[in-house]
């Protein structure tokens, strides 16, 4: 009888994500009004859109930070929106990045990385801190590990940021706006290491306004304006011949 | 007003990305500068000042009575000083509790405990002190164990009852203060809503909690006197049986008050600057 609930067994060869006609709204305001797409496991997607579309909004229902109001998401086929959901399962699977870093302050970088495998996942300490200095490196921190991230750069505390949604081992990464608070310089490092990740088959979703890194990185391009996709695509086919009158404007604003 | 003290301009970085570093040389115990001394010096000239009264016949000049009586006086400040520490370590267990409450997703705990808050926040202290005496017995029975339950004692949990809903506020602004990204980035991690409160905000919050909790310690401390209305043999109290035991001759009773004063102040001011240097410190730049 429960078997109707129970998630099929994922495989990889289904979407790792899936969204079938997702709505929400924040009390009158509809911010997303049925959207649809799914992500194959090792794709890298960038979401595009002026501000205000719902793109933050979008990546943050992916892993229930937001509540969706209506439809489904399927993480490796979990439903997202279950009200029974186990949020543990689904956030050891999907790793979030935000804008503002939003490092643990009282913690150094090297504690930052290893607090949620050893409190979350209870993993041992020694081996957790080992995976963790692996990660410093892999983020080309090495040095850094017992600096407070007060003391680092932005590009410094969103490299950590990274490495800490690393140590969880996701199958996922999103990242929201990553590089919109950072100054041009440390935009560039922070770039190299999406970029890495990308490059080992991380499945990776990306919203940004970083309109030559998307049409790099990505396999896939979704340009989002008032809560629906316009368009999607293949990077060349988005940014070389934009079909919507939408996408078209948007571009030659921001290109 | 130095630049440091300036509050914090909207766009400046979160104080709480600030590295916490205690400095022990600087932290430590306050330097005593000329302007303790000079203090220091006006206290005893207080003191001494009605011994122009001795002399005239064999009693004892105000200076040699409170020499005499120090232990026995010192011995009472160190009770206020008990009741204070105790007070407030009640206040401070049972305070954390009720902010937590107050932060609580249950609405119903929410509200008993944000009414309990409100209610010994705004009471006057020595009126919970009176209720607290009289309505708690002498005694209480647990387990057929008679457990006695002494004035100061009494007058102990009546000054932590005040201490718990200052505390309690204490927690829930310094909680509310931390931005709310940080509970997001925890959820994100899996973190459940206990362990983020435990492991991610609260520890965030300690120095914010800090300067303001050991203000409240200094106000307790200078409280506990009112406890000799209630008849606990504290300081103020024994200053009046010494004063009485020396025949109650009003030249002594500026020196005796006055050495009581003069306790509390060496006490509770450093306390004040240590708690001001916190909060220099700690100020967001």
């Amino acid at each position: 009888m429960a078997v109707a609930t129970e998630p099929r067994p994922w495989t990889p060869d289904q979407p790792i994500i899936q969204l079938i006609d997702v709505h929400k709204s924040f009390g009158a305001l509809e911010v997303l009004k049925g959207v649809s797409f799914s992500v194959k496991k090792g794709e890298v997607v960038c979401i595009i859109g002026p501000s205000g579309s719902g793109k933050s909004t979008l990546i943050r229902c992916i892993n229930a930070l937001v509540p969706v109001t209506s439809g489904t998401i399927l993480v490796e086929n979990i439903e997202v929106a279950d009200p029974k959901l186990d949020k543990l399962a689904l956030r050891r699977k999907v790793g979030m990045v935000f804008q503002q870093y939003n490092l643990f302050p009282h913690k150094t970088a090297l504690q930052n990385v290893m607090m949620a495998p050893m409190h979350v996942l209870h993993q041992d300490r020694g081996e957790v801190e080992e995976r963790a200095r692996a990660l410093m490196k892999k983020v080309r921190l090495t040095g850094k590990e017992h600096t407070y991230p007060g003391e680092l750069s932005g590009g410094q505390q969103q490299r950590v940021a990274i490495a800490r949604s690393l140590a969880m081992r996701p199958d996922v990464m999103l990242f929201d706006e990553v590089t919109a608070a950072l100054d041009p310089e440390t935009v560039k490092e922070v770039l190299f290491t999406i970029r890495e990740l990308a490059e080992e088959g991380m499945t990776c979703m990306l919203v940004t306004h970083e309109m030559n890194f998307a049409r790099d990185i990505a396999d896939h391009v979704y340009f989002t304006d008032r809560g629906v996709i316009v368009e999607h695509g293949p990077p060349d086919t988005i940014f070389s011949a934009p079909r919507d009158p939408r996408t078209q404007e948007f571009l030659s604003q921001v290109l | 007003m130095s630049p440091k003290n300036t509050p914090a301009r909207a766009d400046a970085p979160l104080p709480v990305l600030l590295p916490f570093r205690i400095e022990p040389t600087r932290l430590g115990t306050p330097r005593l500068a000329p302007v303790h001394a000079l203090l220091f010096g006006a206290g005893l000239a207080l003191l001494a000042g009605t011994a122009w009264a001795q002399a005239v016949d064999t009693r004892l000049s105000p200076l040699d009575v409170i020499i005499k009586w120090a232990p026995l006086l010192l011995s009472g400040f160190a009770f206020n000083i008990l009741i204070s520490m105790i007070a407030m370590a009640i206040g401070t267990g049972a305070g954390l509790g009720v902010g937590l409450g107050m932060l609580s997703h249950n609405p119903v705990l929410a509200r008993v405990c944000w009414a309990l808050t409100q209610f010994f926040r705004n009471a006057p202290w020595l009126v919970l002190l009176f209720f607290v005496m009289f309505l708690v017995p002498f005694q209480i029975t647990v387990f057929g164990v008679r457990i006695p339950l002494p004035d100061w004692v009494k007058a102990t949990v009546g000054f932590s009852l005040p201490v718990m809903a200052n505390v309690a506020e204490i927690v829930r602004g310094a909680v509310r203060s931390v931005p709310s990204t940080q509970w997001e980035a925890a959820e994100s991690l899996a973190f459940t809503p206990r362990q983020t409160m435990w492991r991610i905000i609260l520890p965030q919050c300690v120095k914010r909690m800090l300067p303001p909790w050991m203000n409240l310690y200094s106000l307790v401390t200078m409280a506990t006197v009112q406890a000799s209305i209630v008849g606990v043999s504290e300081m103020l109290t024994l200053t009046a049986q010494v004063h009485t035991a020396e025949g109650g001759r009003p030249e002594l009773f500026a020196p005796l008050y006055g050495f009581a004063m003069f306790c509390f102040f060496l006490y509770c001011y450093p306390i004040d600057r240590f708690t001001a240097r916190l909060e220099r410190r700690f100020h967001i730049r």
